[in-house]
């Protein structure tokens, strides 16, 4: 247990990890949909923790590294016409596109500007009247409702040179797609705790009926994920599938019923392609008729992309859980964040990148182990 | 971007007819959108997601998990210059200014 001592509350790890050894009977598959956990588990090596039976897949809930190729290079060919500010938060900057990123847009003269909020795009936009500003809205649906409302001010404000690159996507569908994939192992799901906040858990019992899975809902932090798969572990034992919250101190099962509201106003679902998986039905969220004007795609009708991703790179497999990333022939060889083959290298919440970051000197010095000494 | 850090309200004000909050994240200060938390108040916590209150935290709970990512250098990572750590992967020189959010972050 070398990483124990790292946890905020050692004492409570360890009574957590105590609880979980003694409970499993037999092997179990739990996937932990977001992206900042995997990152978590990977950081604090939550998964070499756990006892052998628990496998923890990660999902697909990095929404840097599922939105579409296609989506990146409209944002590129938008970003360097001269009479756009291009918005964006600072996660895609190097998220590969067909050939180049937005750094190197930059570089080539393109205005791109990183902003915190999509509320200092909104604001850029006022003070430059004579451009066209633009804002990628990329996320789930914590992110979502921050960019609807952000559209839904530009408009109460009349403030007409603002548009949003709209590529939202929702969890629920995914779920239902993993479990319908033949390929799929899962038996349990730790559900994200912030898009739980804002939707509440009223999308999940049905899931959690229909694929008899248990869903958790869990956080960020280690010992919120320990609770999450002690949670899960204990219900696949006893043969249950409910929803549970591991999470009520940030998530009430009605969430956020303001957002909610403004998401239906401002957005309507819609069918969407996920970088690396394919098009999932009903998967994400598109400006809704009222708002078309808004809706970057519309205005800078951007034809002729011409889409290639790198042929070595796996990162479809790894968003779906069925590949871990070093086991991906290029990992920390043709592809690193310095070179990134795949938007999973490179987001902050990527897959790759979490593997690349807190386990790279591990796996090397498996593999010269394991590797006969000449 | 996806990280939602919990702050606390320092002060409250109605600006272009939307509820804004200066919302303390461990010593970081940013302007943060109410819209979604109408009846939050000076003094108290909110999980805050890209310039948005998304919902109310309790004091202890906030304080815990603003310490902890103090700890692990998430801070820095949601809030910092962003261009920096992208060049420095990049392999290029920073391209001109760093930050070009209106709103700077106070230190
Ligand atoms: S290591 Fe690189 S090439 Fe391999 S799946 Fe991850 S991003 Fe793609």
């Amino acid at each position: 247990m070398k990483y124990i001592d790292e946890f905020q509350d050692p004492d409570l790890a360890r009574r957590l990890l105590d609880d979980i050894h003694s409970t499993v009977t037999r092997p179990w598959a739990l996937m932990e949909v977001c992206g900042g956990q995997t990152h978590t588990i990977i950081r604090h090596g939550i998964d070499q923790l756990l006892p052998d039976q628990v496998e923890l897949i990660h999902g697909p809930g990095c929404p840097v590294c599922v939105t579409p190729l296609e989506v990146i290079d409209k944002a590129l060919e938008i970003a360097s016409r001269p009479e756009v500010i291009f918005c964006s938060f600072g996660d895609m900057l190097r998220v590969p596109g067909t050939g180049r990123d937005l750094f190197q847009v930059r570089s080539e003269g393109g205005d791109v500007r990183v902003v915190y909020s999509p509320l200092d795009a909104l604001k850029i936009a006022q003070q430059n009247p004579d451009r066209e500003v633009v804002f990628f809205g990329i996320g789930f649906e914590t992110t979502a409702p921050p960019n609807a409302m952000t559209v839904y001010q530009a408009r109460r404000l009349g403030i007409q040179n603002f548009s949003l690159l709209v590529s939202h996507v929702r969890v629920p569908p995914a779920i239902e797609a993993i479990m319908q994939s033949p390929s799929c192992r899962v038996q349990a799901f730790l559900a994200a705790g912030h898009v739980c906040s804002v939707m509440g858990v009223a999308e999940y019992p049905e899931l959690a009926e229909r694929f008899r899975v248990p869903i958790v809902v869990t956080g960020f932090e280690p010992l919120d994920i320990l609770e999450g798969v002690r949670r899960a572990v204990r219900q696949l034992e006893r043969g249950e599938h409910t929803v549970d919250n591991a999470y009520p101190r940030a998530v009430r099962p009605e969430g956020n019923h303001a957002a909610q509201a403004m998401l239906a106003d401002v957005f309507e679902v819609t069918d969407r392609a996920w970088r690396g998986i394919g098009t999932i039905p009903g998967s994400g969220w598109r400006l809704s008729s009222r708002y078309r004007e808004y809706d970057a795609e519309y205005r800078f009708s951007v034809t002729g992309i011409q889409t290639r991703e790198p042929a070595e790179c796996r990162s479809g497999e790894v968003l779906q859980g069925l590949l871990k990333p070093h086991e991906c022939e290029a990992f920390g060889t043709l592809c690193t964040p310095r070179t990134p083959l795949g938007a999973t290298m490179v987001s902050s919440e990527g897959a790759c990148a979490a593997y690349y970051l807190y386990r790279r000197l591990d796996i090397t010095n498996a593999s010269l182990e394991a590797s006969p000494v000449v | 971007m996806c990280l939602a850090v919990p702050g606390r309200v320092l002060d409250i004000e109605e600006r272009d007819g939307t509820r804004m909050a200066r919302v303390d994240f461990g010593g970081v200060v940013k302007e943060v959108c109410l819209e979604y938390l109408p009846d939050l108040q000076v003094g108290e916590y909110a999980i805050v997601h890209v310039g948005f209150a998304l919902q109310r935290l309790d004091e202890e709970s906030a304080k815990k998990t603003l310490e902890l990512f103090a700890t692990l250098g998430l801070l820095q990572e949601e809030f910092g210059d962003p261009w920096e750590p992208v060049a420095q992967a990049g392999g290029s020189p920073l391209p001109a200014a760093g930050i070009d959010t209106p709103q700077e972050a106070e230190k």
